[in-house]
């Protein structure tokens, strides 16, 4: 348990030291200040208006760039750092894989989700002092969201470092999973297959089996509960899970697809070659 | 202690490590040497359970990739280059004391006997130091901990004469302990080993016992008469730390035993200024016995 604690305190204060933190803190920081500056709070869309509008809104741009900082900050510096020579010194310590492995996801989630969390829960606590009502039972959902999509896209990303022989690899295969994840995105391919009439067993399917297609339909399913806003494919999804199955789904989905996935990549890196 | 039995590794279909078998004994200084792709540092990341292999390595009965943790708190490592570790110097020794089981304060007793202060670094991101200051930082770690192997690859690589001296003392003081010490030439490290294994193409070419040369902290004063002074020579011999008394004519200063081979190979490229070199044991070092270059064993000195 120690060397666990150990190998993610030093990749906490690793990822504290490197540039890719201060953008990410800058963005979600930033993108909660805009929100704020723009009024969000004070404009209506679907009934809703103050802080669920402005949560509604991060939530959503959450999705588009959260899973892309995860992917290339985590392969790069893992890739990086058997190819620069840091893990032939590191791993001739006396730690054993699983400790050093699990613990840096452990602190890399850590590393991902805290920005998020907090950058929320500033605006949460901002809202309440401005006179807002606080949607604690949507704030409770998004935290799980986020958490979820957090582990979904470290399992991605430790899964890829383990296979990939070189970071360009690494980084190239990230970039095109997440462009992948993205055009399935309602808003986009999946809109213009709905719009072909492919079967709707297809769509469904695709939509389910997309992490942030989940994540974006779970969060819409938070102000829109009939999810009127995604069309038929509503019906197919709500006949099938109800609300709250529904909702269980989108965070127990990319969890599961996160933990099989860094699993898969855990078996790669203690089975073969760790430099 | 260490059995390495048939281990062959290929990378992409190169085989970098074939069929390779060796027995290392508790009594060994090993110099590994060979050309660039001889195998040397495959081999050692073999022996540290990095790469899987074919055939076996056992350590003290342990496999280095099954029983990690047994094998890699037994062994000391230097890697070849320093890595470029953007923690600041004061969390490495931290992290290393931790999963070493040694202290902060032995790695840095280890580091001050090398000159440099630690604390002075304490902060200083690792990849920005000087070679010279990463290299005392990994010795430091290696040798600030309990071990029952030293791994070195290329040890003296970034060190000044004076650091090296210090090394060397270091090391004469484990000498209860196997060591392989990996490099290129094998003027670098000739002094601190008593067998040399030669790889090429992955196999054992060359494996042989060396005389014991001795102690290897042995001090050794130096004097040499030039026929004349020269600005070349005064720079290469200030990285030494000799002094001139008399504006360049004369030098004297120390050197340690194993750096012998290696300081000779100075000489001989200025071999047209040099009029006389003298060795002889230090009076006031550990061992009063010199090696024997030249001179007569018996009475300590040798000459050029």
């Amino acid at each position: 348990m120690s060397q666990f604690l150990v190998a993610a305190r030093l990749d906490i204060s690793e990822s504290l030291r490197a540039k890719w933190f201060v953008v990410y803190v800058v963005v979600f920081g930033g993108l909660i200040a805009a929100l704020f500056a723009f009024g969000l709070t004070e404009s209506r869309v679907m009934g809703f208006t103050g802080l669920t509008r402005l949560l509604v809104t991060y939530i959503q741009l959450s999705m588009a760039i959260l899973p892309i900082f995860v992917l290339i900050t985590t392969v790069r510096s893992l890739a990086g750092d058997r190819e620069t020579g840091v893990s032939e010194y590191m791993l001739a310590f006396p730690v054993s894989l699983a400790a050093w492995y699990w613990g840096r996801f452990a602190g890399r989630f850590l590393i991902v989700f805290a920005p998020v969390f907090i950058a929320m829960m500033g605006a949460v606590a901002y809202g309440a002092f401005k006179g807002a009502s606080v949607p604690w039972d949507h704030i409770l959902f998004y935290t799980a969201l986020l958490a979820a999509l957090g582990v979904c896209f470290l399992g991605i990303s430790f899964m890829l470092s383990s296979f990939a022989p070189s970071i360009d690899i690494a980084q190239g295969t990230a970039f095109l999973i997440w462009l992948v994840l993205l055009l399935f995105l309602d808003l986009i391919l999946l809109g213009v297959m709905i719009r072909e009439q492919f079967p709707a067993d297809l769509l469904v399917a695709i939509a389910l089996a997309n992490p942030m297609q989940v994540f974006r339909t779970a969060a819409m399913m938070l102000f829109d509960p009939q999810l009127v806003l995604l069309g038929p494919s509503a019906y197919v999804i709500l006949d099938h899970f109800g609300y709250y199955g529904y909702l269980a789904w989108a965070f127990a989905y990319p969890t599961a697809i996160g933990l099989v996935l860094a699993a898969i990549g855990y078996w790669r890196f203690k089975s073969g070659d760790l430099v | 202690m260490i059995r390495i039995e048939d281990i062959s590794k290929t990378f992409r279909r190169r085989r970098v490590l074939d069929a390779l078998s060796l027995a290392i004994h508790e009594t060994d200084r090993i110099a590994l040497i060979g050309a660039n792709g001889a195998g040397k540092t495959t081999m050692i990341r073999c022996l540290l359970g990095e790469y899987v292999h074919a055939g076996t390595i056992t350590v003290s009965g342990h496999r280095p990739r099954k029983d990690r943790r047994e094998v890699l708190s037994e062994i000391g490592f230097v890697p070849q280059l320093p890595p470029p570790l953007k923690m600041p110097v004061g969390e490495l020794i931290r992290f290393s004391s931790k999963v070493c089981h040694t202290t902060v304060d032995r790695i840095g007793g280890v580091a001050d006997r090398l000159g440099l202060d630690l604390s002075e670094v304490d902060s200083r991101p690792f990849y920005k130091l000087s070679g010279g200051q990463k290299q005392k930082i990994l010795v430091a770690i290696a040798l600030g901990r309990d071990s029952k192997l030293l791994v070195f690859d290329e040890p003296t690589a970034n060190l000044d004469p004076q650091a090296r001296r210090a090394l060397f003392s270091l090391i004469s003081e484990r000498l209860d302990e196997p060591m392989i010490i990996s490099s290129h030439r094998l003027e670098e490290i000739s002094g601190l080993v008593n067998r040399v294994v030669e790889l090429d193409r992955g196999k054992v070419v060359l494996d042989d016992r060396v005389a014991d040369a001795g102690d290897i902290s042995e001090i050794q004063a130096c004097e040499i008469e030039l026929i004349q002074p020269d600005g070349a020579f005064e720079r290469a011999i200030a990285d030494w730390q000799f002094a001139s008394p008399d504006g360049g004519a004369t030098w004297t200063g120390e050197i340690a035993g194993p750096d012998r081979i290696r300081f000779l190979g100075l000489m001989t490229r200025y071999a047209g200024l040099i009029r006389s070199v003298h060795l002889k044991a230090a009076p006031n070092a550990a061992s009063a016995q010199a090696g024997s270059i030249q001179g007569d064993p018996s009475q300590g000195d040798a000459h050029v």
